[in-house]
């Protein structure tokens, strides 16, 4: 590179930082820990920047209502819920359309992955609660739910990764935040994919996009989630390391 | 459920080999029939058939309140429900989860899609705007039921005439004015998946088989407009791209043919 | 790949995680078979013994298997029946020839075993859909009378009997107890210092990941046992 290209592309690099001061594929600072609720069988919290969302695992336990039950395989029951200060304007506390909708997709998400058919007649339940929200919530909330479920032993057959990217001010960029999204041309588009087939289980998107943006921003989510992975490994293992290291295997077997 | 394991079994098998059980090819849609006007009370609305699938939308207007967030514009308002009468599943009662995600999936595509000029509606800019509220209703399911009602609610806009606006801002019914705004027309397109093969327009029995959608909602320059992957699929990036391809074409040539006349008028505005 | 009986230090794996390539091992508990590879499905430690890999779960609730000894509670009394909780999301059935009493003719059977009664029974079945049988007839089994119950997180069970039994060898000694541990996660304690058995159980469940921690448990019920001035500990063997 000549040095008037090198300068160029450090203009253009500067030119091109976000509102927040983050390169386009940059993540805002994010901490992940398992094991916050501990009446829970199993649980886990997710910070993307202002963005945090705690999940908490129930199950399996027999299926309540009665009739409800599958006889083939456990009942997934997610739920996602926005404190009501947890954003600008107050929400009403309660399900609404929209968090229906994305309890909904979360569920569909993750039953793609949970190996319901060991517990036929059971269900399992994910509660999700958004304690500060700064965009992103469902895909902060879907990677917490995926670590909540594996820290209560519920067998998966992979785990799953969440992250939101999209464009906003002229340029495809990685975890949105609200100022973003609020930006003339935003489109935000949230994604999951799973950590062994990389296979994308949730995908929504709204706006105004080119098949070949869309593509760049499906590059970028496919790429980002492998990163959420790793940290949401490193979570994990942080808490079972140590548990790990005592037991004996000859022990029990 | 409706089906034994053998029926659904048998479906897996004939789509496997690329065929379907009432010999359609994978990605072949069943007939489509759009009746215009069938409640004259309404100002604007549609019964759209696909196959046996049979859903109608209204449109009707009020004057409320702008968001404080888009004080220039209007209002649009998209419910949905399954009525009782349209399967045997379908419990009487407040709309379940696949009736929001259905109205929200539908609402996206109009509101993303820009279907309708919002600041056209505009009547006293952050006090008086025109809200449009598109309520749907499944009648009879028999699969698809995203794309029949995409399809329902963009026939009964285009079909909708604006009531008339006294002076003192009071609605007067009893003369429809200008047909509404339109300036594009999203059709969501619904895509399942069996193995590698993309299956278009399902009917129900199908979709007991094949869980999982992928909505793919595009406008007439072949923009995205709205997506929705839900009901516990999984693709790979490059079956998330054929996917998006083949719903774009679909979308288009399904536009041509039954909105090819409001088509013209919408493309010279 | 590890020898089969090695017990060294054990790898933690997560789901998704892939702990063979190759068609030469066969799938274990908590794992499955993903076209060549052999991938972990629950977060637990790889175990590799004869030709068979799995991952001993380090969280989860229990799931019974056949020849398992537990601690369960009668919770129902049918015609020629019991239901039995089992600290599981499955309850499991006795059945009237399930116990080793000979049941008169059109008896009512909670004269044997009654709502609420508590029994240390061995798993003789457990089917697919999940219907889980218990049988009385076995040596050890019985009912318990008396006593405690504490539960400790079932996934933690080993850690509580320790290697060849030294941790609750060890319990036992020093508090003069009676305890049976059902592989349920729950643990009966009779005479003795009851309490402080409890306590050292519920001590094992909240620090099972330290190291050490047989030591550590052994000291905490010494210095206890000296606090309340009770040198008579009984030293069983």
């Amino acid at each position: 590179m000549s040095d008037k290209a090198s300068k160029d592309f450090h203009e253009n690099i500067k030119d091109h930082l976000r509102p927040d001061g983050r390169k386009p594929d940059d993540f805002r600072p994010i901490k992940i820990e398992v094991g916050v609720i501990k009446r829970a069988d199993g649980s886990a919290y997710v910070e993307f920047g202002k963005t945090r969302v705690v999940a908490a695992v129930y199950g399996p336990e027999p299926m309540h209502p009665r009739h409800l039950a599958d006889p083939e395989k456990a009942v997934l029951i997610c739920r996602y819920n926005m404190l009501p200060f947890s954003v600008e304007e107050r929400k009403k506390p309660g399900p609404d359309r929209r968090s229906i909708e994305i309890s909904k997709v979360v569920k569909d998400a993750l039953s793609t992955v949970v190996v319901l058919e060991e517990f036929p007649k059971c269900m399992i339940s994910v509660d999700m609660v958004v304690l500060e929200a700064d965009a992103g919530t469902r895909v902060a909330a879907l990677t917490a739910a995926s670590l909540a479920l594996a820290d209560a032993g519920i067998p998966m057959r992979e785990m799953i990764s969440a992250i939101a990217c999209g464009r906003a001010n002229g340029q495809i960029v990685v975890d949105l935040t609200k100022e973003e999204e609020d930006a003339e041309d935003a489109v935000d588009v949230p994604v999951a994919m799973s950590s062994l087939t990389k296979r994308i289980s949730l995908l929504q998107m709204d706006g105004d996009l080119t098949i070949e943006e869309f593509e760049a921003i499906l590059d970028k989510a496919s790429n980002s989630c492998v990163k959420i992975h790793a940290m949401q490994r490193d979570a994990l293992l942080k808490k079972y390391k140590k548990e790990g290291e005592e037991v004996d295997i000859d022990d029990e077997y | 459920m409706t089906s034994t394991k053998l029926t659904v079994e048998y479906i897996k098998n004939l789509l496997e080999m690329g065929r379907r059980l009432d010999g359609r090819s994978l990605n072949e849609f069943r007939e489509i029939k759009v009746k215009y006007g069938i409640s004259k009370k309404a100002e604007g609305s549609a019964e759209v058939c696909v196959g046996n699938t049979r859903v109608v939308a209204g449109v009707k207007m009020e004057i409320g309140e702008p968001y404080p967030d888009t004080p220039n514009k209007g209002v649009l308002v998209t419910t949905a429900e399954f009525l009782a009468m349209a399967a045997p599943e379908f419990e009487p009662g407040l709309p379940g989860e696949d009736a929001i995600e259905l109205a929200r999936v539908v609402d996206r595509g109009i509101r993303e899609g820009n279907a309708i000029d919002m600041e056209k509606l505009c009547i006293v800019e952050g006090e008086k705007v025109w809200v449009v509220f598109l309520d749907i209703f499944v009648l009879n399911h028999d699969g698809n039921l995203i794309d029949a009602a995409g399809m329902a609610t963009m026939a009964a806009l285009l079909d909708a005439r604006m009531p008339k606006l006294t002076e003192d801002y009071e609605v007067d019914r009893s003369e429809l004015t200008d047909p509404l705004p339109i300036r594009d027309i999203p059709i969501p397109i619904t895509v399942r998946k069996h193995n590698e093969h993309l299956i278009l327009d399902t009917t129900a029995l199908e979709e007991e088989v094949l869980k999982g959608k992928f909505t793919v909602t595009t406008k007439i320059n072949g923009n995205l407009c709205a997506m929705q992957l839900s009901d516990g699929m999984a693709m790979t990036k490059e079956e998330v791209l054929k996917a998006v391809r083949l719903a774009r074409d679909t979308s288009s040539r399904i536009r041509e043919n039954i909105f090819g006349d409001q088509l013209k008028r919408v493309k010279k505005q | 790949m590890k020898d089969a009986d090695s017990s060294s230090k054990a790898e933690i794996v997560l789901p998704g995680d892939i702990l063979y390539r190759g068609k030469n091992m066969l799938p274990g508990r908590g794992t499955y078979r993903h076209g060549d590879e052999i991938i972990s499905k629950v977060v637990g430690l790889k175990a590799v013994k004869d030709r068979t890999i799995s991952v001993i779960p380090l969280a989860g609730a229990y799931i019974p298997k056949v020849g398992d000894y537990i601690i369960g509670e009668i919770v129902e009394v049918g015609l020629n029946y019991w239901l039995v909780d089992i600290n599981s999301p499955y309850q499991a059935a006795m059945l009237m020839f399930d116990i080793p009493e000979f049941v008169e003719k059109n008896a009512d059977i909670s004269r044997y075993y009654d709502f609420g009664d508590i029994i240390y029974a061995k798993i003789t079945n457990v089917t697919k859909t999940k219907y889980i049988n218990l049988t009385m007839k076995d040596s050890k089994c019985r009912k318990l009378v008396g006593g405690l119950i504490v539960h400790i997180t079932p996934s933690k069970v080993p850690r509580l009997i320790g290697k060849k039994g030294s941790m609750v060898s060890m319990i036992k000694n020093i508090t003069g107890s009676f305890i049976l541990v059902g592989q349920n996660g729950r643990v009966w304690i009779k005479g003795g210092h009851e309490t402080l058995a409890a306590e050292a159980i519920y001590m094992i469940d909240m620090y099972s990941h330290q190291k050490g921690l047989t030591e550590k448990v052994e000291e905490f019920l010494k210095k206890e046992l000296e606090k309340e001035g009770d040198g008579n500990v009984r030293q069983s063997k």
